[in-house]
C-alpha cells in the first residue's frame, strides 16, 4: 500500500507528529462512534460470511479466480489507495501544488494500461498464483527465492508501518490511545483475512474503495464551493503565493505539471521532467502497477482473461479522478485552513513539528531548537511568535494533517465518523492486502517450493491460515518496533524501492526477450537489489551524494527515488542482457506461455466493440493526453 | 460475484443505508432543531443532501443485488 506513493511520509516522519500534538484534532459524537462500529460489524460479518467459500487453496489464495472485471479493478486501483496516500498526497499538494498529480497520472495510467494489454496474457495464461512464480517458471528457483523472501519480509513489515501509521493517526486526531488502534485493527484483520483468504482482501477493498469516496469527495464538493469553484482557488493562491513559497518559484508554478520540470529549481518538488517521464512514468510506476505482487494478485483473481485485462483499464479511470479527492483537498487547504482567530493557517513540514515539542508541562522542550527550525519556514515572523508563545492560534500541523483539518473544518457529527472510517478502512485494508499477499508467496514460494512439497490441498489451506496470523503477530512486533526506534521505518519504507526496480528489469526482460537465461535472471536481480540498497546507502549515510544520485545540486529528496530507481533498473537489465548473451538460452517450446514470441495465446469470443478493451484503454489514452495538456 | 450467494454490492448496499439513514436523521435533527454543528457551511445542511445521496444509492443497491434463490 504505502508502495508507489511515499510522500512526505517517507521521511519517516510519522513518529514526529506524537512529539507535538497534546490535543487531538477531532472529537467524535456518539452519531461518529456507531459509524465506526457499523463498519467493524460488517467487516467481520465478510469474513465469517466467506469462510465457507475459502475451503481449497485455490479459494484461499486466489479468490477462486471468479473475479469480475470491475470487482478485480476496484480492488486493484484500492489496493493503493491507503490512507497514506490520502493523507500524504493531500499533504504534498499542499506543499507542491499540482506537481502531486503526477504519481496519479504519467506515474499509474500508463503501466496500468501496459499491463492489461500486454503483460497480463502472460501472467495469466502462465496460471502462477504470484509474481516470484512467474519468475520460478520464466528463471527458475534462484530468482523466484531471491524475490519471494524479499517480497515476504517487505509485506510483513510493510504491515507492522501501516499498523503503526493507524496508531498515530487515531493518536493524532481522535487522541486514541497506539496500543488499542493496533490491537482492534490487528484482531479485525487477522479474523477476515484467516477466515475468508483473498476473497475477504478484495471485498473489503472494494468497501474501502466506496467508504473512501462516500467519505472524502464531500470535501472538496463545499471547498470549492466556499473558494467560489475552482477559478476562485486559483485567484486565492496566487495571492498567498509569495509566502508558501518564500518567492523562490514562479507564481502560478502550483498550477503546472510539465511547464517548470526544464530545471530542478524551477518547481516547487525540485525535480526534472527527465526524473518524471524515466524514473516514475517508467521505472517506479511498472515497477509498482506491473510486478509488485500485492497488486497484480487481485488482477490474477479475474474469472477470465478478457476480465483480467479490463480490470487495470477500468481502475485506471478511478486512478485518473483520485485526485479530485487528495490532491484538490491539499490545494483548497492552502487557502482555507484558519486559526481559531481566523487568520489564515499555515501547515510546516514534519521536522519543524518535531523541532518544537512540548515538555511535560505544555511549553516547547527546546526553544532555541524551534526557533532554528521556524526560521526556515514561510511562517511570518508575527506567526513564529504565536508558535512560541504557544496557545490555539500558535499550535503547528503538519503537511499531512492537511486532509483531517479539512475534514475537520466541513464534516459535522455523522459525516466526520464517515471520514474518519474512510481513513481506518484505509488502514485496515492496507494491512490485510500485505498479509493476504504474504500468506500466498510464504506458502507458495516459500513452504511448498523449499520446505515441504508434497502435502495436502488442506494443509496448505491451514499453512497460509496460520502464516496470517503468524504474519499479523509479526507485523505487531514490527509496529512497536517502530515506534520504540523510529529512525527504522525510513528503511522500511525504502524496500518497495530498492526491490522494485531489479524487479521490473527481470521481469520486463524475461516477458519480452527469449534470450534471456536463468543465471541472467537471478544475478541480475540480486546485483540489482544490492546497487539499489547500497545507492540508498550512500545518500542516507552521505546526504550530498543526493546531488550525484539526482545529477544536480539543486535536486531534493523527491528526486532521489525516481533517479535511484532509475538506475537500479538500468544496472539490473545490463547485467541481465550481458550475461544472457555468454550463457544458454531455453528453447521456445520451453517458454510457451512466459514469453512474447513463444507463446500461442488463447483465442477470445469477440465481443462488441463498446465491451472491448482496446477500446477502453484508447479512451483511457486520450482522456490521459487530454489532462495533461490542459494542466500543462 | 459469480458463484457467490451474496454479492459484496449487497454489502456495500447495507453499509451504505445505514451510514445514509444515520447522516439523514441527524441533518433532520439539525433541521428540526436548529442546532447546526459547528463547521463550515452548516447552512447548507450537507447531512441533509449527502446522507440522502448515500441512502438512495444504498437501497437501490440492496434492491438490486439482494440475494436469490439458486436454483
Amino acid at each position: 500500500m504505502l508502495g508507489l506513493a511515499l510522500p512526505s511520509f517517507a521521511a519517516g516522519s510519522l513518529p514526529a507528529q506524537l512529539a507535538f500534538s497534546t490535543q487531538p484534532l477531532a472529537h467524535l459524537r456518539l452519531l461518529d462512534i456507531a459509524v465506526i462500529v457499523v463498519y467493524f460489524a460488517m467487516v467481520v460479518w465478510i469474513g465469517f460470511y466467506l469462510k465457507g467459500q475459502s475451503n481449497t487453496s485455490e479459494e484461499f489464495f486466489m479468490a477462486g479466480r471468479e473475479m469480475t472485471a470491475w470487482i478485480a479493478g476496484l480492488s486493484f486501483v484500492s489496493a493503493n489507495l491507503g490512507s497514506l496516500e490520502l493523507m500524504g498526497w493531500a499533504g504534498s499538494a499542499y506543499q507542491y501544488g499540482i506537481l502531486a498529480t503526477h504519481w496519479y497520472w504519467i506515474g499509474a495510467i500508463p503501466a496500468m494500461v501496459f499491463l492489461g494489454l500486454v503483460m497480463m496474457p502472460f501472467y495469466y495464461v502462465s496460471k502462477t498464483h504470484s509474481v516470484p512464480g512467474y519468475l520460478d517458471l520464466r528463471y527458475g528457483r534462484e530468482a523466484s527465492t531471491v524475490a519471494a523472501v524479499s517480497f515476504a519480509i517487505e509485506m510483513i513489515l510493510m504491515s507492522g508501518v501501516n499498523m503503526f501509521a493507524m496508531a498515530v493517526v487515531m493518536k493524532v486526531v481522535l487522541g486514541w490511545d497506539m496500543t488499542f488502534s493496533i490491537f482492534v485493527s490487528s484482531v479485525a484483520v487477522a479474523v477476515y483475512v484467516g477466515l475468508g483468504g483473498l476473497r475477504s482482501a478484495i471485498f473489503n477493498e472494494v468497501l474501502q474503495f466506496v467508504l473512501i469516496w462516500g467519505g472524502a469527495l464531500l470535501v472538496p464538493i463545499l471547498g470549492l464551493i466556499q473558494t467560489g469553484g475552482v477559478d476562485g482557488l486559483k485567484r486565492q493562491i496566487m495571492h498567498n503565493m509569495k509566502t508558501m513559497t518564500g518567492g523562490t518559484v514562479a507564481g502560478d508554478s502550483y498550477f503546472h505539471m510539465w511547464r517548470d520540470l526544464g530545471s530542478f529549481s524551477a518547481n516547487p518538488m525540485g525535480v526534472h521532467w527527465t526524473g518524471i517521464v524515466f524514473g516514475l512514468g517508467f521505472v517506479i510506476s511498472f515497477g509498482y502497477w506491473t510486478t509488485d505482487f500485492l497488486v497484480v494478485q487481485r488482477v490474477l483473481a479475474a474469472r477470465n482473461l478478457r476480465a483480467a485485462r479490463m480490470a487495470p483499464i477500468i481502475a485506471s479511470f478511478f486512478k485518473m479522478a483520485t485526485p479530485f479527492i487528495v490532491i484538490l483537498p491539499g490545494l483548497l487547504g492552502l487557502v482555507l485552513l484558519q486559526n481559531p482567530d481566523g487568520s489564515r493557517r499555515t501547515l510546516v513540514g514534519e521536522d519543524v513539528v518535531a523541532a518544537c515539542g512540548e515538555n511535560s508541562g505544555g511549553a516547547i522542550a527546546k526553544v532555541d531548537v524551534c526557533q532554528t527550525a521556524l526560521s526556515k519556514t514561510t511562517l511570518t515572523p508575527t506567526e513564529q511568535q504565536k508558535v512560541l508563545d504557544g496557545g490555539v492560534n500558535g499550535e503547528l500541523h503538519s503537511y499531512n494533517q492537511a486532509l483531517p483539518l479539512m475534514m475537520v473544518r466541513y464534516l459535522g457529527p455523522g459525516l466526520l465518523g464517515l471520514g474518519i472510517t474512510a481513513l481506518i478502512a484505509g488502514f485496515m485494508s492496507g494491512m490485510a492486502g500485505n498479509v493476504s499477499a504474504f500468506s500466498t508467496v510464504w506458502t507458495y514460494d516459500i513452504y511448498k517450493a523449499l520446505i515441504n512439497k508434497k502435502g495436502s490441498d488442506s494443509h496448505y489451506v491451514l499453512v497460509g491460515r496460520l502464516s496470517i496470523l503468524i504474519g499479523v503477530a509479526i507485523s505487531i512486533g514490527a509496529a512497536y518496533l517502530v515506534m520504540h526506534a523510529h529512525g527504522i521505518m525510513d528503511y522500511v519504507q525504502a524496500l518497495f524501492s530498492i526491490f522494485i526496480a531489479p524487479l521490473l528489469a527481470a521481469i520486463l526482460l524475461g516477458m519480452f526477450w527469449k534470450r534471456a537465461t536463468r543465471m541472467a535472471g537471478f544475478i541480475g536481480l540480486l546485483a540489482g537489489i544490492l546497487f539499489s540498497a547500497s545507492l540508498f546507502m550512500w545518500v542516507k549515510l552521505t546526504p550530498a551524494a543526493l546531488a550525484s544520485v539526482a545529477l544536480s545540486p539543486d535536486a531534493k529528496p523527491m528526486a532521489e527515488n525516481v533517479f535511484r530507481a532509475l538506475w537500479a533498473f538500468l544496472f539490473s537489465a545490463i547485467l541481465i542482457i550481458g550475461i544472457s548473451l555468454v550463457t544458454k538460452a531455453r528453447t521456445d517450446a520451453d517458454l510457451n506461455g512466459l514469453v512474447y514470441g513463444a507463446t500461442v495465446l488463447p483465442k477470445e469470443e469477440p465481443v462488441a466493440w463498446y465491451r472491448s478493451e482496446y477500446t477502453w484503454a484508447l479512451v483511457v489514452a486520450v482522456l490521459f493526453v487530454a489532462l495533461n495538456i490542459i494542466f500543462w | 460475484m459469480h458463484g457467490s450467494k451474496i454479492p459484496i454490492w449487497f454489502f456495500i448496499g447495507v453499509l451504505l443505508s445505514i451510514y445514509g439513514a444515520l447522516i439523514v436523521g441527524y441533518g433532520l435533527f439539525e433541521v428540526a432543531t436548529g442546532q447546526l454543528a459547528d463547521v463550515q457551511l452548516k447552512e447548507l445542511h450537507a447531512p441533509l443532501w449527502w446522507g440522502g445521496t448515500l441512502l438512495v444509492l444504498g437501497v437501490l443497491y440492496v434492491i438490486k443485488f439482494r440475494p436469490r434463490k439458486v436454483e
